[in-house]
């Protein structure tokens, strides 16, 4: 049975409707990440988890009880703030303490309990600073700290790292994640960022305009996305889209890409039996890693095409290079090696790795 | 910015600058000070001397006969107990007044903020029309509640007419304050357990020193300051200290004691002089907490 579960939950804020019918759940333990570009509506139903927003119809259910009309407070979850919302007059351990001084927990209990979750934190020598005094992700480490101290039932972050730096931000990713792994608690964790997303997850749930647009491991989002919308969202570089057209039926069927009938490749594996007809108009999508150098082609896949084309830009990561080259009229990037030297305005040969590609339906933008 | 001006103005002519600056500023606030210096000499010095003429020379033979005569033994009206009865009226009147028009201010400005309900923005707009209304026009509805609640001619009607007057500007003070104050840290109380009121004892109050300070200075300034609402509401020994003040200088019994009527003048400056001069930095600081980002 499903700890936490969200059902046909919508939510009005005048005359917009932000969430649209959200059916969501997660098993207890679950890593649940909401992401999607701003204004989706993942905020939106964080503070409706939360308790924050009052619903306008739907139910949210934590291990099996109906929570919709209990306060905040009742609801036994804990919340790390984007601004992290830390007491400005407390120390970091009254702060840590507030909670369970607001639950009538004796003095002494509470001292020990914040000291089990500044040990966890490795925030124990900063206890008796303000939180003015601390650094970005002190900071941090105390709100997490202030969620961690009440052992609740779910933990809901919202963009917990956006207001770190680069480096800062891949550090304290890490320590979600171990922590996540270690105390086995449940977390829905909102974010923008799709490495975010992917890195932490064990189901994501993309959102675009208050609907949900895919719910899955992020492996299913990001090899199978059901939509346009989903793979051009997760990935980056994003998913290359290639014109094409299905030539041939049945076992024969082949798509041709590029408006040219010279090149075509077989149809990848992905496609479901029956799906393409002849004559049929599709959306080729492959990622830049699926489309390579000769030499960094998978051995192990099963049908590779090579196709020469023009390169118009390169770009160097320093592992690899992303190189984009234009072929009837299209651009897409590629991912190779950081040795293959390629420079813009040579013609280059690219592995097409059809294994791994999807195709969408141009019309209704789904994955056929 | 003035290092900019510095570096493009040549050496000599800075200096020249500095001196006009500096020489107008002694100037201005001699000429702000004066009224205190007269007062203050005036009060230690005998009626024969006063009666000598110059007004600024300082006293040939300091005394504090006058003061403790203003203190102490002036006939206001037909008492002559001197001021110091009035002066404790004042004080009853303006802490209370003061203490519970600041903290009233600061609940409506917390739900202003953050506790919005249908209707807040009509509400929060006719606590500020409360400012722009003129002491004598509701001179006599007041004084027709207060008869109706039956404390006209007390402290405690003072208190009450001061505490409704000051809502306005308590109530703008604060609402602008907590404006700024992130929502964020109300949600994460509410989260962890804090009711309404908890959240601002324990959470808001506690970060409010500066608007605090503010709306204590002004609130405490304007009581003790105001005439009119004094001389209205009370009478005979229920009044303020400013309307005693009056009453001292108006009513002479023969010869006019210059002397013992600036030492009261004196008496009734020190109370403010003094909250300026404690919390006079904060003022500063407080008005500008809000201007800039920190």
């Amino acid at each position: 049975m499903s700890f936490l579960e969200i059902r046909n939950l919508r939510k009005k804020i005048g005359n917009v409707e932000v969430l649209k019918g959200i059916d969501i759940e997660l098993e207890k333990g679950g890593f649940l990440v909401l992401v999607g570009p701003s204004g989706c509506g993942k905020s939106t139903l964080l503070n409706a988890i939360a308790g924050l927003l009052p619903l306008t119809s739907g139910d949210i259910v934590i291990d099996g009880q109906v929570v919709n009309d209990l306060h905040p407070s009742q609801r036994d979850i804990a919340m790390v703030f984007q601004s992290y919302a830390l007491y400005p007059n407390m120390t970091v351990e009254e702060n840590i303490a507030f909670a369970l001084e607001m639950r009538g927990v004796p003095k002494d209990e509470r001292a020990a309990a914040v000291k089990v979750a500044a040990k966890t934190l490795q925030i124990e020598h900063l206890l008796t600073r303000r939180p003015s005094q601390l650094s970005g992700g002190q900071r941090q480490r105390v709100a997490m700290g202030r969620a961690l101290v009440r052992k609740p039932r779910v933990f809901l972050f919202d963009e917990p790292l956006s207001n770190l730096d680069a480096k800062l931000r891949v550090e304290v990713r890490a320590e979600i994640k171990s922590l996540h792994q270690n105390t086995h608690a449940t977390i829905v964790y909102v974010t923008h960022d799709q490495i975010e997303a992917m890195t932490l997850a064990t189901k994501i749930v993309v959102l675009k305009e208050g609907t949900v647009q895919q719910i899955g491991t992020p492996a299913e989002i990001y090899n199978l996305p059901a939509n346009l919308f989903v793979a051009d969202f997760m990935g980056s570089p994003a998913m290359n889209m290639l014109d094409g057209k299905v030539v041939g039926t049945g076992a024969e069927a082949r798509i041709s890409l590029f408006g040219d009938q010279s090149i075509t490749v077989p149809v990848p594996p992905t496609v479901a039996a029956g799906a393409l007809s002849e004559g049929q108009s599709v959306l080729l999508g492959l990622r830049p890693e699926a489309i390579t150098d000769t030499g960094l082609a998978d051995p192990q896949a099963r049908s590779v095409t090579q196709i020469e084309a023009p390169v118009i830009m390169t770009e160097p990561t320093g592992s690899d290079t992303f190189v984009t080259a234009e072929l009837g009229g299209k651009h897409f990037t590629a991912r190779t090696r950081a040795e293959v030297s390629c420079q813009a305005g040579d013609t280059f040969r690219f592995a097409f790795n059809l294994d791994k590609a999807v195709v969408f339906d141009p019309q209704s933008g789904l994955r056929l | 910015m003035s290092g900019a001006v510095q570096e493009t103005v040549s050496g000599g002519s800075a200096k020249t600058a500095r001196v006009v600056i500096y020489g107008l500023l002694i100037l201005l606030a001699a000429i702000y000070l004066l009224p205190l210096y007269v007062m203050l000499t005036t009060s230690l010095k005998s009626l024969d001397e006063i009666r000598g003429g110059d007004m600024l020379s300082l006293p040939s033979s300091p005394s504090i006969a006058a003061w403790t005569k203003a203190w102490g033994e002036a006939c206001i009206g037909v008492t002559c107990t001197g001021i110091k009865g009035y002066f404790w009226n004042s004080i009853k009147m303006v802490v209370p007044a003061v203490i519970i028009s600041t903290l009233l201010g600061a609940l409506n400005g917390y739900v202003l903020t953050k506790w919005r309900f249908p209707g807040h923005k009509i509400i929060f707009g006719m606590m500020l029309f409360a400012c722009f209304i003129p002491f004598q026009a509701v001179l006599i509805p007041m004084a027709r509640m207060l008869g109706m609640m039956g404390i006209a001619n007390t402290t405690t009607g003072l208190v009450f007419v001061h505490v409704i007057y000051g809502l306005g500007f308590t109530t703008l003070f604060f609402r602008n304050y907590y404006e700024a104050f992130p929502d964020e840290l109300i949600k994460a109380a509410m989260m962890d357990g804090a009711g309404f009121f908890r959240i601002f004892w324990r959470i808001l109050l506690p970060t409010s020193g500066p608007i605090i300070v503010v709306t204590v200075i002004y609130q405490f300034t304007n009581i003790w300051n105001d005439f009119l609402f004094g001389v209205s509401f009370s009478s005979g020994g229920s009044s303020p200290m400013t309307v005693a003040l009056n009453n001292l200088v108006a009513s002479s019994t023969g010869v006019k004691e210059y002397n013992v009527d600036m030492a009261a003048a004196v008496f009734a400056a020190l109370p403010t002089l003094f909250v300026y001069i404690v919390a006079g930095r904060y003022f500063v600081r407080g008005l500008m907490a809000g201007a800039v980002k920190g």
